[in-house]
């Protein structure tokens, strides 16, 4: 990693300085010009681990993050958002005038007609708020639950639209929201990857291809990058040693390699071996840390049953429990996915096993995070890249971008509200949209971070994680 | 940055170099600043222009506005521009607040001086065409070796600075071999060139790197990430394409030397050359070379918007060094590229034959692209074929008797065959058996999946020797029959025949056609399998049965044959009909004909078409020609193997243009948009063609390295500098626009891009007057002075190290281990991966099967390249997904490649086997096979340190491996090499350790 300009300390280039010149600016001066692989992150306790702003630009919310995305496009109309004029029109044509000229993926050149909510819904909590029924746990921890029933997005398809939510844009090559998130703020575990991906596959529908693209750090540092735990082999790519070598062999051979790079760094001076030297510490603490992360057997009878697993399984369960875990021990970022929700047909059934799939755990996760009070400053997002159409695919629903459920969840959101509003037939947010940048804006925001300061010179271009167009933080949403 | 460069100036060197005194360079020192703060409102875009003013255009800029002036040239206090930037008020001070962006009081400064000394402007200096700047003279003339030398240290010379020492002779062959060709010298090779002290020793070295077949693989990795080669899709399912002969032609290309503008041209329109070869076809696979989806739900007027963005987005990047990519939704804020001229650009590509959704990668048309082998073979079968075809159609007398009695025998056996007619026909399995007015009976309605027809004929025969069934295609049927199975075949197992009551028992079965294991005679025989007519499926076909013995048949008997099918999956019959006959001879099955043959046969007058078929049929049927037939059939099937292994490409291929539009705000749906037709950025110099008609890809492959255009072989020339010296000379190799770097050496930048262009665009001369030169030769490692004044090596006061490219580190381990299989070209191959790493892909789903033998330890440049799970190795060490054009990569150091180097079982394996190599040729002590690992690696002697280090830990290895030997036939196991014999196991995994150890320095991974 090279945080210190490769042929000078940062210490002396500061201690050069004759001008009355603020240490940040110059330092900001120089990033502009820089490669890269030159670029200057200030000194801090975290030594390698810290991140570039600093300081934030406002006082953070929050620390960490879990996005549960729910791959394949979540419907909305069988979650959070109840539809009567749809199950009063249900077989009947849909109004042209919403759908005329608008995108559509497989309904192209169909008979678009109304599709029933295919499941009840209820008032659930203080608050009221209305969720399928097919959810009740989620339905019990409905307070804590700020749900937004007025997104929508620009890509229809399943590839771009990810890419969208998790870079904010359909272009490849740009850094993952992840990826910006410790760019800008660091890490704070040193045993650890500060970006976590974990997938799952559902029973209740196909399993939705996801791209290494989608935690990629893009022009970004690579070290940067989401790193993706398996459930089945290494957790970590290539943690696991040779067969045949003993833990004390290894730490041998690392041993040995770093005494080789440190005395060949007498004949070369080369800062970058400093950096190696850390890094194969940092593998060697990985291949502890990473197991006692997985070893559950410290987890009570209580846990498992709240959950709904016993861990361990690649479920999504299991999962959400390994997310608590990741996030105690100081992950920014867990990505968690769950990638069954492409109900293009069969909506009804298929949704009863995929809500039973990751409603307990989604909710346990929760209740489990206030436990630990972890909830307060950390920001809860589950959703998916879109929403479902209005109407009937057969008996399914085809992709839709117009209007579409999430919630947030977290002591920095204000828990039982709903916010926005899709039309009569949820098809189009028409009561305060908000588009994918503008809950970029305020994720930013929530961790203490202005969307418009927050860039990387790229392409001689100031890129930012909500792009060109102009992005809004939910005010309202923040508590 | 001129800010950026003042500061360092007077941060770093103290005294300043009197940079301000009244020499303001717009291109250096202002436009950065106007660039970067104002262009973005004031700018080049129209649409999102603020008070219609363009800071980019003097005229604009200091026009009279109602009396004033936002700048008067000379006068800074009478420029309302000046006023603005130095404004308190937040409502009326420039740049805006919530910009983001304020002007630092420096910058402030630098601007009024600025208008103080006139406001003069200048083009910005990468679309000003490069001439060619005198070579400047230098005091200290011995240093100077190729003029880039002479640029060099003229500015050294003006700093004050003393270039570095020339590195020592074993790091500047590891620098070269690496440069050139990826990969490290070996120890003969390093102990010759540090023992050759001729002054032409460094030359030869050169020479004999720049012409090793390897130094085409070195420059396709970079070439490759440039036009983003992958072998999948890149879009969801990310199905795999087959593009490989592309990488093969690039490396053939820098291998042979080819000329760049000769490269440029066959990539972008190498299909529309006049009589284009296979190569240049294979070259405009460059177009193709962009990611697509095959996903269901895709529009394709959506996906073909996204393509064709992809294209300008990447040609624009490529050649011209731009972000032409930022124009698709709105007019570039910092360059003049507007929206027209994208979408312009993009027809350019509009023939390119291509769908919006790739159905199954397959489904693209494909083009083959034979190895010499393969194509000598294919000529060769070709020959044989028309020999052999011409052996077969010959008529001699011999044949044309043979031909009159052929027809003959069909007459009588015609004759002899009479047809019959059933009066009922009941499926017991509950289909619906209907009897056609032709006697034929035909299955429809429940498709049961085995069943037993039974069928009554009445018979006008005396005496029965034989029953024939003949099968029958029919429109209804699945695949045209004539079975009801869905490929339309049927599987016969038994035919029950009763006169009477009287059963008839069969001799022999013989058809016209058996599938293979199903043959006719099973139905005699009960043997289960029956009999089956793949692949004449859609085809008339016959089962001949004939009679023990020839039975005597009463008037007006009755026939009852009951058809058994129980193969499942109904394989019933759909369409047949019986014959019987009387006589106990049969003819053979060579003598059947359908009835349409018959009638021929029969017919008195005959056309030449006609007789032409009958002769088809008989050279098909008659034993005469059964060798040759057999010959022909063979010949076919080779031929045909031959083919489906050869590889193909998605070469471009031509077609109608598409109408090509502007759209708006890059939505496509949005069809109000400008038409327009392929025409090149207007402010760029425009293609020389006289004739009125429509631009196309050659012209603008031309039009690329014509000698006017200002931006191509900066671009290129920009790039092979930072493959040498670690930096682009304008540090923004992706970005010579508005935005980017100002060149550290302007001057040299424009003469290696003028020299570039007017020697041929020869890459190996450029490339070679880089490396000869003696700013490359310098040692990597600063002087504590050196490093003070200038830590980011601007000056090139010395050479610049790095970490290897992902591919090299691969490659660098195979070849110390001697495991490297130095093959040249060809598909791509799939190295170790770790298990599961495929689990998020699908549609289909895929599961990793990494190759053996040879394949496994091919270069790095070879492996397959999935787009959205790139190989974990290469991903580890910032080796791109190659979804887009990657100018330049990261070199971040991070844990995971500490892991990969430990534990990847490619790195294990070479490890294994370079300590085996240690064994075996290290000679007899721990003293001489320390130093033969060492040179093997590192092309150097351990120090005293570095054998006390690995002598301990072989000791310890040792020790543990001799208590413990299944551990280390483990560690032995690793990999698919086979594992040593006449080795000590224990040994061997101790010096593995050892082996491990050496790999994973930070010296064996970088170039210095």
């Amino acid at each position: 990693m090279n945080y210190l300009p490769v042929e000078l300390g940062r210490r002396s280039f500061l201690k050069n300085s004759v001008m009355g010149f603020g240490s940040a600016a110059l330092m900001s001066l120089l990033q502009d010009e820089l490669p890269a692989a030159e670029k200057v992150v200030p000194e801090s306790p975290a030594g390698d681990f810290a991140g570039t702003l600093q300081p934030l630009h406002f006082p953070p919310k929050v620390k960490r993050i879990v996005h549960l995305c729910m791959a394949g496009g979540m419907t909305h109309l069988e979650t959070f958002d109840y539809k009567a004029k749809l199950a009063e029109m249900d077989g009947q044509p849909m109004p042209e005038s919403l759908t005329k000229g608008q995108q559509i993926a497989q309904l192209q050149g169909r008979k678009l007609s109304c599709f029933a909510p295919q499941h009840p819904f209820q008032k659930y909590g203080e608050s009221g708020q209305e969720i399928c029924s097919l959810f009740p746990h989620l339905g019990a921890v409905a307070d804590d639950l700020c749900i937004i029933k007025s997104m929508h997005t620009d890509q229809i398809n399943h590839d771009p639209a990810h890419t969208l939510f998790n870079t904010g844009t359909s272009i490849a090559g740009r850094p993952s929201m992840g990826s910006w998130l410790l760019y800008g703020l660091g890490q704070e575990t040193q045993n650890l990857p500060g970006y976590v991906v974990l997938t799952s596959v559902g029973k209740g529908g196909q399993s939705q291809p996801i791209a290494a693209r989608q935690w990629h750090s893009g022009f970004l540092p690579s070290r940067y990058q989401g790193v993706q735990f398996h459930s089945t082999g290494a957790p970590v790519l290539y943690l696991n040693r040779p067969d045949g070598v003993a833990l004390n062999q290894q730490k041998q051979v690392i041993d040995t390699v770093n005494q080789l790079n440190q005395n060949f760094n007498e004949v070369v001076d080369d800062p970058e071996i400093n950096t190696r030297i850390r890094q194969y510490e940092m593998a060697f603490r990985m291949q502890t840390s990473v197991p006692e992360l997985m070893d559950l057997s410290s987890e009570s009878k209580e846990t498992f049953d709240g959950y709904g697993t016993q861990g361990g399984d690649g479920t999504y369960a299991s999962n959400c429990l390994l997310a608590r875990r990741l996030l105690e021990r100081g992950v920014r970022f867990v990505q968690l996915y769950h990638r069954g929700w492409d109900h293009h047909g069969g909506i009804k059934r298929s949704m009863e096993i995929t809500s039973k799939e990751v409603d307990q755990p989604t909710a346990a996760f929760i209740k489990d995070l206030k436990e630990r009070g972890l909830f307060e400053d950390t920001l809860i997002v589950f959703g998916g890249e879109f929403g479902r159409t209005p109407m009937a695919q057969g008996s399914g629903r085809d992709h839709h971008i117009k209007g579409y459920s999430m919630f947030l969840s977290g002591g920095a959101v204000k828990g039982g509200l709903s916010y926005g509003g899709t039309d009569e037939f949820g098809y189009n947010a028409v009561d305060n949209p908000v588009h994918v940048r503008d809950f970029h804006a305020t994720m930013l925001k929530l961790f203490g971070i202005d969307h418009k300061r927050f860039t990387y010179k790229f392409q001689g271009l100031d890129f930012r994680l909500t792009g060109v167009e102009e992005a809004h933080v939910l005010k309202d949403v923040i508590s | 940055m001129f800010v950026v460069r003042m500061l360092l100036l007077s941060l770093l060197f103290i005294a300043p170099t009197g940079l301000l005194a009244g020499e303001i360079e717009f291109n250096r020192d202002i436009r950065p600043i106007l660039s970067d703060k104002c262009f973005a409102c004031h700018g080049p875009d129209a649409n999102h222009r603020e008070a219609d003013l363009r800071l980019d255009e003097r005229e604009n800029a200091i026009q009279s506005r109602d009396g004033h002036r936002v700048i008067t040239p000379g006068k800074p206090t009478m420029s309302e521009l000046v006023a603005r930037i130095t404004a308190d008020d937040e409502f009326t001070v420039m740049p805006p607040p919530e910009s983001g962006k304020p002007l630092s009081k420096e910058e402030i400064e630098i601007l009024k001086q600025w208008i103080a000394e006139g406001a003069e402007y200048q083009q910005h200096w990468s679309l000003i065409p490069p001439t060619r700047p005198e070579v400047p003279t230098v005091k200290n003339r011995d240093w100077v070796v190729t003029p880039i030398d002479a640029f060099i240290l003229k500015r050294l010379e003006e700093e004050g600075v003393t270039p570095s020492e020339v590195a020592d002779r074993r790091t500047l062959i590891r620098r070269l071999s690496f440069d050139l060709i990826g990969l490290p010298p070996t120890p003969e090779e390093v102990e010759a060139f540090v023992n050759d002290t001729s002054p032409a020793a460094y030359e030869q070295a050169v020479d004999r790197l720049l012409s090793s077949p390897h130094f085409g693989e070195r420059l396709a990795i970079y070439w490759l990430d440039l036009v983003r080669y992958a072998d999948t899709l890149g879009y969801h399912g990310d199905q795999v394409r087959s593009v490989s002969p592309y990488r093969d032609y690039v490396i053939r290309s820098f291998n042979e030397n080819k000329p760049f503008d000769e490269f440029t041209i066959e990539n972008l329109a190498g299909d529309l050359l006049p009589e284009a070869t296979l190569w240049q076809k294979v070259a405009s696979t460059y177009n193709r070379l962009n990611r697509a989806s095959g996903e269901g739900g895709v529009q394709p007027k959506e996906y073909l918007a996204k393509y064709s963005a992809d294209r300008v987005r990447t040609t624009g990047a490529v050649w011209l060094g731009s972000t032409f990519g930022c124009a698709e939704c709105h007019d570039h804020k910092f360059d003049p590229f507007t929206t027209k001229d994208f979408y312009s650009f993009a027809a350019f590509f509009a023939d390119v034959k291509e769908q919006g959704i790739v159905s199954g990668a397959r489904h693209i048309a494909q083009l083959p692209v034979p190895t010499p082998e393969q194509k000598e073979e294919l000529d060769e079968l070709i020959q044989q074929l028309a020999k052999v075809n011409a052996e077969y159609d010959r008529r001699t007398p011999e044949r044309e008797q043979a031909f009159a009695a052929w027809q003959k025998e069909l007459a009588n056996a015609s004759d002899q065959w009479i047809a019959v007619t059933p009066t009922e026909a009941v499926s017991t399995g509950g289909a619906t058996l209907t009897v056609q007015e032709s006697g034929s009976v035909l299955a429809s309605g429940k498709n049961p999946a085995n069943d037993v027809y039974e069928i009554q004929i009445p018979l006008n025969v005396k005496e029965l020797g034989g029953l024939r069934l003949e099968i029958l295609p029919h429109d209804s049927l699945p695949a045209k029959g004539p079975g009801r199975a869905g490929n339309g075949n049927l599987v016969l197992q038994k035919v029950e025949a009763t006169i009477n009551d009287q059963p008839v028992t069969w001799k022999t079965g013989v058809a016209t056609h058996s599938q293979n294991s199903h043959s006719g005679q099973y139905v005699v025989d009960g043997n289960p399998n029956g009999w089956a007519i793949l692949p004449q499926t859609g085809k008339d076909n016959s089962l001949l049965l004939q009679a023990k013995e020839t039975v005597k048949v009463p008037e007006s008997s009755n026939l009852k044959i009951r058809l058994h099918q129980n193969f499942g999956n109904s394989h019933t019959l759909g369409h047949f009909r019986f014959y019987v006959t009387e006589s106990a001879e049969q003819a053979s099955p060579a003598s059947l004909a359908n009835d349409e043959l018959v009638v021929l046969i029969k017919k008195p007058e005959r056309t030449d078409a006609e007789i032409n078929k009958l002769w088809d049929e008989f050279r098909q049927r008659t034993p005469m020609l059964a060798e040759v037939r057999k010959q022909r059939d063979a010949l076919q099937k080779r031929k045909q193997a031959v083919e489906k292994s050869v590889v193909t490409t998605l070469a471009t291929e031509a077609t109608d243009p598409r109408e090509m539009r502007v759209l708006p705000r890059g939505n496509w749906m949005d069809d109000s948009g400008q038409v327009v037709t392929p025409q090149v950025p207007e402010f760029l110099p425009q293609p020389a063609i006289d004739e009125d008609r429509r631009l196309n890809r050659l012209d603008l492959a031309r039009w690329l390295v014509d000698e006017r255009n200002p931006l191509v072989a900066r671009t290129f020339v920009n790039r092979l500098w930072m493959l040498y010296f670690g930096h682009g000379l304008s540090r923004s190799v992706d970005d010579l626009g508005s935005q980017g770097a100002w060149p550290t050496h302007p001057e040299l930048l424009d003469w290696l891009a003028v020299d570039f262009r007017e020697n041929n665009w020869d890459i190996k001369r450029i490339i070679k007057m880089m490396v000869m030169s003696n700013t490359y030769r310098q040692t990597s490692k600063p002087s504590p002075e050196l490093r003070a004044r200038d830590p980011y090596n601007k000056f090139y006061a010395r050479q610049t190290r790095w970490r290897l490219d992902a591919e090299m580190i691969r490659d660098n381990a195979l070849s110390i281990s001697g495991l490297l299989v130095d093959e040249l070209g060809g598909e791509s191959v799939m190295p170790y991966q770790p298990a599961g790493y495929w689990a998020q892909l699908n549609f289909p789903k895929r599961t990793y099967q990494h190759d053996r033998g040879a394949a496994q330890y091919r270069r790095g440049v070879y492996t397959h390249w999935q787009r959205t799970f790139l190989h974990p190795s290469l991903l580890a060490f910032d080796a791109p997904a190659r979804e887009e054009c990657t100018a330049r990569r990261e070199r971040s150091n991070t844990p995971l490649q500490a892991l990969v180097l430990l534990n990847d079982p490619t790195y294990v394996e070479a490890a294994r086997k370079f300590a085996e190599r240690i064994l075996r040729e290290g000679g007899s002590t721990l003293e001489s096979k320390l130093d033969y690992a060492w040179q093997r690696a590192l092309s150097r002697q351990p120090t005293k340190e570095e054998r006390r280090l690995l002598e301990e830990l072989i000791r310890e290895n040792l020790k543990r491996y001799a208590n413990d030997t299944a551990a280390a036939d483990q560690l032995l196991q690793t990999g698919l090499a086979p594992v040593a014999e006449g080795i000590d196991p224990t040994e061997l995994a101790a010096w593995t350790a050892a082996a491990r150890t050496i790999l994973n320095l930070h010296e064996t991974i970088t170039r210095y």
